[in-house]
């Protein structure tokens, strides 16, 4: 008949100590990921994209596709 | 047809619902008859529950109902109470069993025991996606409308060549993935 004590007071406080940190670092960490894994790539991709870019060449290949309503295609 | 479908449904929902309904009273009642204020008496006799009396549960969720279950004693079962009273190493087994008999209607593993009710409901849940699959095909013939040109495999490619040809997404998206020197996909 004789039990322990059960806990009586300070769970929420015994459970921040491990949850506070890990969420922290938990959200810490996935920020980085992505961070790292996505936005660093595509800003790189867009800048290699635009390194070699000639938008003049580019719209003339528009332009003969006729998807424009501005201009029609040359030798019409 | 559909005054007839209606009205199997409406009794398919009848029954349906007082099987809910009876499952989810079993569990508050015990074995065969419900569980009533008079606890002697069984249900066919009386009809209604009076709420404004204490009553009677057997729940896990629950344990301690407002009242005993047993709120008439005999003569037998007041002189168990009375014994009740003085020691508890003095009662035998028996006794204490007869003791909870008296309180309680069902045990927790009594109360806990599972039932076949999901065979019910998984029945039900896979009837009445059968029943909507046909009211889909009585719209797809009587509902409608007809197919949008846009579908048409034709259109698809007009449509597909119409965006590389707008350079959609030329960095990282589509028409990133089309070689326009060879006129294919990378």
């Amino acid at each position: 008949m004789s039990l322990p004590k059960p806990v009586m007071r300070g769970m929420l406080a015994k459970r921040l100590r491990i949850h506070l940190p890990l969420a922290f670092v938990v959200s810490f960490g996935l920020a980085l990921t992505y961070k790292f894994a996505v936005a660093e790539p595509r800003k790189r991709a867009y800048a290699e994209f635009y390194k070699t870019y000639d938008s003049i060449k580019d719209f003339n290949a528009m332009r003969e596709a006729g998807v424009f309503e501005s201009v029609r295609p040359t030798g019409k | 047809m559909l005054h007839l479908t209606a009205g199997r449904v409406g009794s398919l929902l009848a029954r349906r619902a007082t099987a809910a309904f009876t499952a989810s009273s079993a569990r508050m009642a015990s074995h065969g008859h419900e569980v009533t204020p008079l606890s002697s008496v069984p249900a066919d006799v009386v009809e209604s529950v009076d709420m404004s009396q204490p009553m009677y549960w057997d729940r896990v969720d629950l344990p301690l109902p407002d009242r005993p279950y047993k709120d008439t004693l005999t003569a037998t079962d007041k002189s168990l109470k009375q014994k009740e009273k003085g020691p508890w190493g003095q009662l035998s087994k028996e006794e204490k069993i007869a003791l909870y008999r008296l309180t309680f209607c069902q045990t927790f593993p009594e109360m806990k025991q599972k039932t076949e009710e999901w065979k019910t409901v998984l029945g039900s849940v896979f009837f009445f996606l059968g029943f909507t699959g046909l009211v889909v095909w009585w719209q797809k013939v009587y509902v409608y409308p007809e197919r949008p040109r846009t579908f048409d495999d034709e259109w698809q490619a007009k449509q597909l060549k119409r965006m590389l040809d707008m350079r959609i997404s030329p960095v990282e998206g589509f028409s990133a993935k089309w070689d326009y020197e060879k006129g294919q996909w990378k």
